[in-house]
């Protein structure tokens, strides 16, 4: 049946994608748009009968393989699969991609180049699509790297705005650092095991194949190509930037594209994490520290993209956290809720930002409450549900995964999720209590929202409320459904649950009382602890610590490169070009034009002839 | 007669003639110091012709064939200076360098 082979949900957005660039001069902006729906649309159809498959009915595990090229006889396959955690993956980048679509013909409209904007989105989605059903390695990092050349040109996508073009470059350049860890892997695992593909791989680290040190090094890579994508510690800074980028962008990049790829390829190469003791604690350590190191700044950033964005880098952190105390269960489920509410977020945060006719400063803002309900209960929503109050989804999945820290017995990542968790709902409050609180500070009139724009949050309101149910176990008595990926044994013990809803509902308090009961007391609170709000502020002078430590010293050996290169490789070559010209000199000096130095010479010539040849045969 | 008399005016006179050539400034006198040496030429010619160690005819007759070439050669040589003159009002040697590299 057509919705099982994998290669068709990546195949639609792609056709619209060429369709698009093709004729992006001669179509009109109300047909491209509506092609890229349909090619969206498309596929989305298809991911939900077969999610629909994978809950309810069956076994959907397949692969399909295609034959692609040989390098010395060893054939190489396009090669896809269809798992658990692929049609999650599928469903959540295709729900995702298609509310963003629709989602932009109200926040793009008027914009010159929407066709090139809806090709861009519809080659990321294609890619990331693609992403998530390669079953070989090669395939992936292709895929991988369409996607980051895709955030490239979305970032970037207003290229007139300095920031947005430097913002572009700096993702596109921080992840390629990530990407040289994943490409290192992948050849590394190609030398010890001699494929890309994944599950003959999976059983060269059942059988022994690759173990021990090479398979820790490979896991780690792998890991660094991870952080580099999903903005762990220390490759984190390109994602705050990334905002320049519209705000759809914004949300297809944080909730289901670019940086779900890293988690995702951290799920589907778990196997290689299992066998390496160090490669988890490493995966565990480095997202749990960030998810705490971002949601620490989140507190006191006053844009409210930044906010997000710091948010996504902390949410993505504790999914790496869930990783690296080996449940790929726990994370991939907070990844598709974190999929739901933070496209919410996002878009709300976009409606809010069209509200007040681009403003996205958050001191500006208040009052929207009562302005209109169609921003505020979304984004409330979203708040909830990401601060992990039951029942919205962000609870079930947090709960997960603190669950599944627990499990693992380590004490100090468990006080770090809990920790991470007031501050996530402190600064979601507090970003919400700013946004929509009290009275406007500033003397915008509020614009009217598009219905395209109302349309997507409240689809993503509803999932964002009900997604956490997906994880109770179904009736199937099928052991391979969706909601069975290694899930956890058991439940969660009630303290935990308390505790993890204690320090949200702590944190909300500690926001409400700040920002709403005691207004402006926030401000003299961070004049008294002013060294920690700068440190905070200033994101720990990470950005100004790689400007030195790296941008820097590269500019001073750029400098002393250009140097060597005007004045010794430049010298070298003035040099040569000197001394033809003078050979070339000595000799034009020689060719005077007198004809009678010419017949002197001659005369000489002949008399050394003469000479020599007398002599010649009177010694022979 | 002694055979090294006429070879010695030979050589006087295209010694004389080489100078000519190699020092004069003015073109024409380049090209009559040229005559010279043909002369000087000719004379060893005819000296060989009549004194040498087979004397035949063919000296003489080259002789002849070089006053003839000598002719035309001045002649052209002539006509060339003219030129020159025309066009740049010199026939000093020494500013005639236009093939300077």
């Amino acid at each position: 049946m057509m919705f099982t082979w994998a290669w068709v949900y990546p195949l639609f957005p792609l056709i619209a994608f060429v369709l698009l660039i093709a004729l992006r001069d001669v179509m009109k902006k109300k047909l491209a748009v509506i092609v890229s729906l349909i090619g969206i649309g498309v596929s989305f159809g298809f991911a939900v009968y077969l999610t629909w498959m994978g809950i309810f009915q069956q076994s959907v595990i397949q692969t399909t393989k295609y034959q692609w090229f040989s390098i010395a006889g060893k054939p190489l396959y396009l090669d896809f699969m269809l798992e658990p955690l692929n049609i999650v993956m599928i469903f959540l980048v295709s729900l995702v991609s298609l509310l963003v679509q629709i989602y932009s013909m109200g926040y793009m409209k008027g914009d010159a180049r929407i066709t090139t904007f809806y090709a861009y989105l519809s080659l990321f989605t294609s890619s990331m699509l693609g992403l998530v059903i390669s079953a070989n390695l090669l395939q992936i990092y292709f895929f991988w790297e369409l996607v980051g050349l895709c955030s490239f040109l979305l970032v970037g996508f207003w290229y007139f705005k300095p920031e947005a073009k430097e913002a572009a470059k700096k993702a596109f350049i921080i992840t390629r650092i990530g990407d040289i860890g994943l490409l290192i892997a992948i050849f590394m695992i190609f030398q010890k095991v001699g494929s890309f593909d994944l599950r003959v791989i999976q059983h060269a680290v059942d059988s022994g194949v690759l173990t021990g040190g090479a398979l820790t090094t490979v896991a780690i890579l792998i890991f660094v190509g991870a952080v580099g994508k999903s903005g762990q510690f220390p490759l984190h800074t390109w994602l705050p930037d990334a905002m320049e980028g519209p705000t759809p962008v914004s949300a297809l990049i944080h909730a289901a594209t670019m940086v779900a790829a890293g988690v995702y390829l951290v799920g589907n190469l778990f196997f290689l994490f299992e066998g390496s003791e160090v490669a988890l604690t490493t995966v565990a350590y480095i997202g749990g520290f960030t998810a705490l190191f971002a949601a620490t700044i989140a507190v006191t950033q006053n844009d409210i993209k930044r906010v997000l964005a710091y948010s996504t880098v902390s949410q993505l952190g504790f999914m790496m956290l869930g990783m690296g105390v080996g449940s790929v269960y726990a994370s991939s489920f907070h990844l598709l809720m974190h999929g739901f509410f933070k496209a919410l977020l996002f878009l709300a945060a976009g409606a809010v930002i069209v509200a007040l006719h681009h403003e996205q400063d958050i001191r500006k803002m208040g009052g929207l409450w009562k302005q209109s309900k169609w921003l505020s209960i979304p984004f409330l929503i979203g708040c909830l549900s990401i601060s992990g109050i039951p029942p919205f989804s962000g609870f079930f999945s947090k709960d997960e995964i603190l669950y599944a820290i627990q499990l693992s017995g380590k004490k100090d990542l468990l006080a770090i999720g809990l920790l991470t968790t007031f501050f996530t709902a402190f600064y979601m409050f507090r970003l919400f209590y700013l946004v929509f609180a009290k009275k406007s500070r500033g003397d915008q009139k509020v614009h009217s929202i598009s219905r395209s724009m109302k349309v997507s949050l409240a689809v993503l309101a509803v999932f964002s409320i009900v997604g956490g149910f997906f994880s109770f176990p179904t009736t199937s008595a099928n052991a391979e459904t969706i909601t069975q990926i290694t899930k956890l044994q058991g439940h969660a013990p009630l303290w935990l649950i308390g505790s993890a809803v204690g320090a949200s509902l702590l944190g909300i308090l500690l926001a409400t009382f700040l920002y709403v009961w005691r207004q402006g007391s926030a401000d003299g609170l961070a004049k008294r602890l002013s060294w920690l709000y700068q440190v905070s502020y200033r994101k720990y002078w990470i950005d100004e610590l790689y400007q030195m430590m790296f941008v820097s010293s590269l500019k001073a050996v750029a400098w002393f490169l250009n140097g060597f290169d005007r004045f010794v490789v430049g010298g070298i070559v003035r040099f040569v070009g000197w001394g033809t010209m003078s050979i070339g000199r000595l000799g034009s000096m020689m060719q005077n034009g007198q004809i009678q130095t010419y017949v002197l010479v001659s005369l000489i010539a002949f008399l050394i002839l003469f000479v020599s040849l007398a002599f010649g045969r009177l010694i022979g | 007669m002694l055979i090294a008399s006429y070879l010695a005016l030979a050589a006087i006179l295209f010694v004389i003639g080489l100078i000519g050539v190699l020092t004069k400034r003015n073109a024409v006198i380049v090209l009559f110091s040229l005559e010279l040496m043909l002369n000087a030429a000719n004379i060893n010619f005819v000296t060989f012709s009549k004194m040498g160690l087979v004397p035949n005819l063919n000296g003489q007759v080259f002789a002849l064939f070089n006053v003839v070439v000598a002719a035309a050669e001045a002649a052209v040589g002539l006509a060339i200076l003219f030129a020159i003159y025309r066009n740049r009002e010199t026939i000093d040697a020494e500013k005639l360098n236009l093939l300077k590299g």
